[in-house]
């Protein structure tokens, strides 16, 4: 393997390597705008200028693969001059809107002017005019004049959607990125170009104007949109509220791992959030009186539901249970404790397949929507569609006298007829969920529970990566983590559970779940940890995990 | 360091608090007398180049504001009346007060872009610092309307809006002349 030098620093690089990404992996930082690690190499942009002893003239780092002995500079005189001489040469037709350009904040051009830019523009020509706020797909806007032809949009459209919708067309001064005639930017990943953007010239239409980038907070999350378990950052305004207009979270960035996502996330999942805040959101207790749902409180109902359990068991009637794949392992583990220690029930269905196939693919997209059907199955849980049928025919039949549904909407799955049979078959329905739905309509109890934004927790995605949430936002209203409304219930009935955070409920499951067994928050840390179905991690896994936590105690 | 060591310890000839008492006596004495004075003359048809008092007859007589005063805000409007604003946030951003509330909104000219919807300064936060107005970039806020008075019965009163910031006129005629300053201007 090479060995060079990059300011002083000596460092072994595997062959192959450019420099820029021996650079990275050493925690050098060189300017960049067409490179992406993520996308194939163009050296289109010579921002990354460095100095190459030897080497006659300047170099581009993304492109100049490292060889035995090489001396790089990345501060020298020329180098920094020469970066200086290409971002004035970017700026020569820049419109430099910054006030009103959402890329303010986080874009690349203003960050490298003012570390080695700081210069008076010596134009005295007008700049080129080109189209300005066009729409070119579902969720994005194009601004032509903002545009450093850096092509990072274009590679992402060949290369990882592989819809090919983009290119530069005319020459010059002129030329100017667009879509292929009669093209739009709509794949299922169009929105990353505008995260791979480096300027303002792709923005979302989404996030247009709400706020800007520097009033926003960051939480590391998982998101929910299917089981592939894409790790994102979830951006809150917290600070100015009044930009929201009653919309808490702002929007939704990919975070990389490059054992889950790489760089990417799907639209479908980048827009999954807006249920947080819709207008079906249940913000409070609920209970049926004479026939109508009416607002009530955890105090008046909770004590209605535990009498309710009491009789159902005092009296040896059946109690079922519905779990959901949307709650978290903690979620989860506490209600199979629960359920299998004081209430008596053993076998809990969880999945409810849609009717129709949902669109997926073989990159990011899977076919289950729910973050935690894996976690589930690991839990104890059973996981085929059967299993809830076989539970609303039971209902349908007289057999169960209580019925507790997280989250479900029966009808997105079953045959209404069969539905509505088992609901009102049942004498009382606990609705344990986040958002209304015709399940919840006919329930007798409507208990709210937070979003994944909302409360921590863990999720196991397709693969069996156990990763971590975090909460973002305060829990709306009245709503409480499923968890915490277990824990409640079983403080009245039976063994109550001492669980005061997620951390101690994932405390009891790690003892208690082999496929878990060894895990700790901050051991999984924020890029998860594979479970196996064996019990154990797998071995890197088991030594970072091992690492981590040595770090974390010291 | 203690403030007060910049105070020098008084003489005994201070202590007496004589000369105080003394200067302060023959200031009201002074006011007294070009008071009195001026109202003779007044009174008996000599007119004096000066008021009758010495105090402004405010709110009839304005004191005149120093030219870098600052007084209320004012959105400026382009040609076609619409706000110079491109509510890019930066006085929100800047505001120590935390008392500017900005929406911003699509602009249907396609060139400027963004405008703002909502812009409210809630003036019973406001510390009159200007930073606002250092901080725009388009020059679309100014602190040059010569209005100070500024009172309410609720709090809710007390926060001005977009239209009403956009309907203000600067008042020159509130501020003096400053020679040293000739041809510049005033702000
Ligand atoms: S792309 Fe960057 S430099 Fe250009 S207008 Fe937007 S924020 Fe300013
Ligand atoms: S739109 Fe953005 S990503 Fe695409 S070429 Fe222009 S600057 Fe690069
Ligand atoms: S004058 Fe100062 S406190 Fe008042 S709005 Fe402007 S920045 Fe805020
Ligand atoms: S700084 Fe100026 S342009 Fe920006 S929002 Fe404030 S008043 Fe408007």
């Amino acid at each position: 393997m090479p060995t060079i030098t990059i300011d002083g620093k000596e460092l072994t690089v595997e062959k192959g390597k450019t420099i820029i990404q021996a650079a990275d992996e050493a925690g050098i930082d060189i300017p960049r705008y067409c490179y992406h690690p993520g996308l194939s190499i163009v050296g289109q942009c010579r921002i990354c200028l460095v100095e190459v002893e030897k080497m006659p003239k300047l170099q581009v780092a993304c492109y100049t693969p490292v060889m035995d002995g090489m001396v790089v500079h990345t501060q020298s005189e020329r180098a920094r001059k020469g970066r200086k001489d290409v971002l004035e040469f970017l700026l020569v037709n820049h419109p430099i809107d910054c006030p009103v350009c959402d890329q303010a904040g986080e874009c690349f051009l203003q960050d490298y002017y003012m570390k080695f830019g700081l210069y008076d523009s010596k134009m005295l020509e007008d700049k080129n005019k080109k189209s300005k706020a066009v729409p070119i797909g579902k969720h994005i806007v194009l601004d032509s004049e903002r545009c450093i032809l850096c092509t990072r949009c274009i590679r992402f459209c060949d290369e990882v959607s592989k819809t090919n919708e983009l290119g530069i067309f005319h020459r010059g001064d002129h030329a100017e990125l667009l879509p292929y005639p009669g093209k739009t930017v709509d794949n299922p990943y169009s929105v990353n170009v505008v995260d791979i953007c480096p300027v303002g010239a792709l923005t979302e239409k989404d996030f247009r104007f709400r706020t800007r980038v520097w009033y926003l907070d960051e939480t590391n999350s998982v998101c929910t949109g299917c089981s592939t378990g894409c790790n994102i950052e979830v951006h809150t305004n917290k600070k100015r509220e009044y930009k929201n207009e009653g919309r808490r979270v702002t929007r939704l960035k990919p975070r990389f791992n490059k054992d889950v996502n790489e760089y990417w996330i799907c639209d479908e999942g980048r827009y999954s959030f807006t249920y947080v805040d819709a207008a079906d959101r249940l913000g409070v207790v609920m209970k049926r009186v004479k026939g109508e749902l009416q607002e009530s409180t955890w105090a008046e109902v909770m004590p209605e539901v535990l009498t309710a359990l009491q009789s159902a068991k005092e009296n040896n009637k059946r109690i079922a249970v519905l779990g959901s794949p949307k709650m978290t392992n903690e979620d989860l583990f506490a209600l199979k404790k629960f359920a299998s220690q004081t209430l008596g029930v053993s076998q809990m269905p969880v999945t409810v397949l849609p009717k129709e196939k949902p669109f997926s693919d073989d990159f990011l997209i899977r076919e289950d929507k729910n973050p935690n059907t894996k976690g589930a199955g690991y839990l104890g849980y059973d996981t085929d569609h059967k299993a809830t049928r076989k539970l609303l025919d039971d209902c349908a039949s007289g057999g169960v006298e209580l019925l507790i549904i997280f989250h479900h909407d029966l009808e997105a799955g079953f045959e209404t007829e069969l539905v509505k049979s088992a609901l009102s078959g049942a004498k009382t329905v606990v609705f344990v969920g986040s958002n209304a739905n015709t399940t919840s309509a006919r329930a007798t109890y409507i208990l709210p529970s937070c979003t994944y934004v909302e409360k921590e927790g863990t999720f196991t995605n397709f693969a069996g990566r156990v990763q971590k949430i975090n909460r973002a936002i305060e829990p709306l209203g009245d709503s409480l983590p499923e968890w915490t409304i277990i824990r409640n219930l079983s403080r009245k009935i039976g063994k109550a559970l001492a669980y005061f955070e997620a951390e101690d409920v994932f405390k009891d499951l790690t003892k208690n779940t082999a496929a878990f067994s060894g895990m700790s928050y901050s051991a999984i840390g924020d890029g998860g940890l594979v479970a196996e179905e064996n019990g154990k991690l797998k071995q890197g896994d088991a030594k970072a995990a091992a690492q981590k936590t040595e770090t974390a105690t010291a | 360091m203690n403030v007060h060591d910049k105070y020098k310890p008084l003489t005994w000839w201070e202590k007496t608090y004589l000369p105080a008492i003394i200067s302060g006596v023959l200031l009201t004495f002074g006011h007294f007398r070009r008071n009195m004075v001026n109202h003779i003359k007044k009174a008996i048809g000599m007119k004096p180049k000066v008021s009758g008092a010495v105090t402004f007859q405010y709110p009839e007589v304005r004191r005149p504001f120093w030219p870098r005063l600052r007084t209320l805000h004012r959105l400026v409007r382009r040609e076609d009346g619409s706000p110079r604003c491109v509510g890019c946030m930066m006085c929100e951003t800047v505001c120590p007060a935390h008392c500017i509330y900005i929406v911003a909104e699509e602009r249907p000219e396609n060139q400027i872009e963004k405008q703002p919807r909502i812009f409210d300064i809630d003036l019973g936060k406001c510390i009159f610092c200007g930073y606002c107005v250092e901080a725009c970039p388009e020059d679309a806020i100014r602190m040059d309307t010569g209005i100070v008075e500024i009172s309410a019965y609720t709090r809710n009163d007390m926060m001005i809006r977009r239209d009403q910031l956009l309907s203000l006129e600067p008042k020159k005629e509130y501020y003096t002349e400053r020679p040293d300053l000739e041809g510049k201007p005033v702000l």
